[in-house]
């Protein structure tokens, strides 16, 4: 017989510890599986997040042994160490209870960054054709797949250091739409993500890119931002 | 709740930001050997018989080498940052730490 998982995970608030708990070991078995087998069979009060199960929702991300995951698709296998594993809420957003984190912090940065489209037309306009071999619509189709997970807003250390800081995610969003011809709001976008807090303060440690789940490259889309950034007239 | 800090761009950036803050830290002691120079040859070449130790060319290796790292690393974040992206920026960081270690090991064969 298997010899079970040794799991510990974060208890309480931002003041909380970690609780121990065994749990079977199966095959096939993700990070997730672990968290509810918990919650259905040894505490029920344990506060977690998920809806999808499959990779596409994004609210299931926690840090586990150290390293922020998306818990529905990462294999025990894959991120057990010593036949442990440690989960905690996400780092970098204030924990609610448990596994649970605030995701307020992270939105709000989405509105500031203005990463929300600004259509330039009406609905009584013509739709227009989008060429996908064009160089702005490769540029927005390589960044356009995130899933608001928040793995690269807690593998990233200038967000840990500057909590005014917009975040990968947010300015990976940015620039597609900089990218996305239909829209009218690059102008305020720039100054957006140009002014406190914004793309300049990246360091390029590429933490978000190694570890966001959909192999997006956030950094590249910042370095995009910093180049338009400079090159957009005042 | 530490974030993740393994991955090998992360190492490249922390080698960078040490480099820094060790050249930065010798500058000092640079400008003060130079300035002997003001008081005259003799003091100058006083401090210099220092320079033909063991110990000191040992630490002008890594000088070197941290002055080469710093450049190549910081060349690699201003094309990154500045051109168009490449994918390889692991094997491009790789290869700035081994093209520095070459250029600190050409000059210690120099000066040993």
């Amino acid at each position: 017989m298997t010899k079970p998982l040794k799991v510990s995970i974060w208890r309480g608030g931002a003041d909380g510890d970690y609780q121990s708990f065994e749990v079977p070991a199966k095959a096939n078995q993700t990070v997730l599986d672990v968290v509810t087998w918990v919650q259905r069979h040894a505490d029920a009060t344990l506060a977690y997040r998920f809806a999808c199960r499959v990779g596409m929702c994004g609210s299931c991300a926690m840090m586990v042994n150290g390293e922020p995951r998306w818990t529905c698709r990462s294999h025990v296998s894959s991120v057990i160490r010593d036949g442990q594993l440690k989960l905690a809420p996400l780092a970098n957003l204030p924990v609610i209870r448990d596994l649970t984190v605030d995701m307020t912090p992270f939105f709000d940065k989405w509105q500031r960054a203005e990463a929300r489209f600004h259509p330039s037309m009406t609905r009584r306009d013509e739709v227009p054709a989008i060429k996908p071999d064009t160089a702005a619509r490769k540029a927005a189709d390589a960044a356009v797949e995130c899933i608001n997970c928040g793995v690269c807003y807690a593998a990233c250390d200038t967000v840990r250091w500057n909590s005014n800081y917009l975040g990968p995610a947010a300015l990976n969003r940015a620039w597609t739409l900089v990218n996305d011809e239909r829209d009218a709001g690059t102008r305020q976008r720039l100054a957006a993500v140009s002014g406190t807090g914004g793309c300049y303060n990246c360091h390029s440690h590429q933490s978000c890119q190694a570890y966001c789940p959909k192999a997006l490259n956030p950094t590249r889309s910042i370095a995009g931002l910093k180049r338009a950034g400079l090159a957009a007239k005042p | 709740m530490a974030g993740p800090r393994t991955h090998l761009l992360w190492r490249a950036a922390l080698l960078h930001r040490i480099s820094g803050v060790l050249l930065a830290i010798f500058l000092p002691v640079h400008f003060l050997m130079l300035g002997l120079a003001i008081r005259g040859a003799d003091a100058l070449d006083g401090a210099l018989v220092w320079t033909d130790t063991v110990p000191v060319k040992v630490a002008e290796f890594g000088l070197v080498f941290l002055l080469a790292v710093h450049l190549a690393g910081g060349l690699r974040i201003l094309v990154l940052e500045n051109f168009q992206w490449r994918d390889g920026q692991k094997t491009f960081a790789a290869a700035a730490v081994g093209v520095s270690f070459i250029v600190a090991m050409l000059f210690g064969l120099r000066v040993l």
